[in-house]
């Protein structure tokens, strides 16, 4: 692997609640260099947590902490909102999992697109107007001029991540991270739209953090994988190789895959095992 | 169970669906694939009595429905969402979601029907006293999902209800919603982008791309490749990894 683009060591988070606070992340590190790394593993393991931290998105009331949070030669821990702010969007972006919920439901999708890279690149409105267009037409938005005036709730589930996935690229973040961000697509889209991050990855040296659950996908498009279980991460591996990954958990989710060629009456279902929840040496 | 005629819906002047026709038996799982914005979501809108067509007739249990549903018809069915904030009450705990179908069909033991539901789901007493945006995206889509089945209507309609899921949640959705089918004759409606899952479920499924139904097809001849349309033929080459 190349040079470190961003480092993470030890990562906590705690959120609190009535019942009790819940650690959502218990301990994990990484190191991203200019490459695909997948995050793959259970609903609820903490993988969404893991990206808000990184991208200082968590509500107030969480805790956080780590040993080391790095993005290049930025610390990230302490930094406060003024100061992610400017992070956000040119360094770094975020893909996040709900895309239709995180736009804001009062402004066009074109114009929030335009607005992103008129902050970041300050080239005037009619270049960030053109930008935006020629973003949308890349992610393979059938309408790009319809889309660019349309507002959140007129798109469908996979525009919706496709226009969120085009205002993250527009100002050329170093690390992009991306929470499913092609569940909502066709397999046909799903492709282009991965070439095109891909494409971000070769040519400019993005680092990419992919969250997610298709496990076809991670094994065909990332370099690396990283499996989480309870807020940890329990197995990492060349994504070449995630068919013939060790731990019981990962092989349990590789079994219970549908599969066009072989149907089966009923799918295998995990039986979880306490033993999990322990520390992975 | 589930009958459209030739339908078509319209957004702002523009036929977004256009003449779609297709009838689905009680007991029956049927799946809608196809390209992203062909107009799947809006389809079952449609039969939820969310978006009016401007053409054609929607029948559910044999009965033509008007714009203006009674309660009795909005009974018929029930819809999971595509974005699971859709289903839920953003300032609303869990609990009260699932709370309110219990008093809403006036049901028996609701304490031990949402205790059950949750569990079906793979969720807990933890995440039942939490509001939606304290939950993660496949926990809130599970509630959703929990939430349907207490309403337990006759007509099922899920749009890619197991997106966000890790595969063996995943697989146990998709063991219960099979089993409800076989047992309760329950009918499905299920849109997905994930090939295998419609299979899986579906033994009857048409494929769409900008608004229209191009191919109607059966799971036994998607998984052989023995399909027609060259957007069938693309889709299911894409869908190999
Ligand atoms: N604001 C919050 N308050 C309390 N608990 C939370 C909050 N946000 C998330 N959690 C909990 O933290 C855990 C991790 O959530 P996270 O969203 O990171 O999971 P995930 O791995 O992304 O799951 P999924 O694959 O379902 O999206 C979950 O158990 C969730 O219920
Ligand atoms: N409220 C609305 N106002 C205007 N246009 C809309 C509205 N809802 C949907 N559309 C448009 O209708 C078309 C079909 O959308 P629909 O959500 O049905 O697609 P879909 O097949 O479910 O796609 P996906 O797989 O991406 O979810 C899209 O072009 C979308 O922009
Ligand atoms: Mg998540
Ligand atoms: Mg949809």
């Amino acid at each position: 692997m190349s040079e470190i683009l961003l480092e993470v060591a030890d990562l906590r988070v705690t959120y609190p609640g009535e019942g009790g606070d819940f650690a959502a992340l218990r301990g994990i590190g990484f190191a991203l260099g200019r490459e695909r790394l997948g995050i793959v593993g259970e609903s609820g393991s903490g993988k969404s947590t893991a990206g808000r931290a990184i991208m200082g998105l968590l509500p107030p009331s969480a805790r956080v902490g780590a040993e080391v949070l790095r993005l290049g030669e930025t610390d990230l821990r302490g930094l406060d909102e003024a100061g992610f702010r400017r992070l956000r969007g040119r360094r770094i972006g975020m893909v996040l999992q709900d895309p239709k919920y995180a736009l804001n439901p009062l402004l066009r999708v074109g114009e929030q697109i335009a607005e992103t890279h008129r902050t970041h690149l300050r080239q005037g409105r009619r270049a960030a107007r053109q930008a935006a267009l020629a973003m949308l037409e890349s992610v393979h938005i059938r309408d790009p001029a319809r889309v660019y005036r349309a507002f959140p709730h007129e798109l469908s589930g996979g525009m919706g991540q496709r226009v969120m996935i085009a205002m993250m690229l527009i100002a050329g973040p170093e690390v992009l991270i991306a929470d499913e961000p092609t569940s909502a697509l066709d397999a046909s889209v799903q492709r282009q739209v991965l070439a095109i991050l891909d494409e971000q990855v070769r040519a400019r040296g993005m680092g990419l953090l992919l969250i997610s659950h298709n496990l076809h996908l991670v094994r065909a498009f990332c370099d690396r994988v990283l499996v989480m279980y309870a807020g940890r991460v329990v197995e990492s591996c060349r994504a070449s190789e995630l068919a013939a990954a060790r731990h019981p958990y990962t092989r349990g989710l590789l079994a219970a895959l549908p599969d066009l060629a072989h149907r089966r009456a009923r799918l295998p279902v995990l039986a979880r095992d306490p033993d999990w929840l322990e520390p992975v040496r | 169970m589930i009958e459209l005629h030739d339908v078509s819906i319209a957004y702002g002047g523009r036929d977004v669906v256009r003449g779609v026709s297709l009838s689905v038996a009680a007991g029956e799982a049927f799946g809608l694939v196809g390209e992203s914005g062909s107009g799947k979501s809006t389809i079952l809108r449609a039969i939820a009595g969310l978006a009016p067509p401007r053409a054609g007739h929607i029948r559910l249990a044999g009965q033509e429905m008007p714009r203006r549903r009674t309660r009795a018809q909005r009974m018929l069915a029930q819809m999971v969402f595509q974005d699971p904030y859709g289903s839920l009450h953003p300032a609303q705990l869990v609990d009260q979601s699932l709370q309110d179908p219990v008093a809403i069909q006036r049901l028996d033991d609701g304490e031990g029907r949402i205790a059950r539901a949750l569990a079906e789901v793979g969720l807990g007493p933890a995440q039942r006293f939490r509001f939606p945006h304290q939950l993660s995206g496949g926990q809130r889509q599970r509630v959703a999902i929990a939430r349907a089945l207490i309403l337990a209507p006759p007509v099922l309609l899920l749009d890619e209800p197991t997106s966000a899921l890790d595969v063996s949640v995943q697989a146990a959705i998709l063991n219960l919603l099979d089993r409800l089918r076989r047992e309760r004759g329950l009918t499905l409606l299920l849109v997905s982008h994930d090939l295998a899952v419609v299979a899986h479920l579906c033994a009857r499924i048409a494929v769409m791309t900008e608004g229209e139904i191009v191919e109607t097809t059966t799971a036994a001849h998607l998984a052989a490749g023995e399909v027609t349309h060259p957007y069938t033929r693309a889709l299911l080459e894409a869908n190999r990894f």
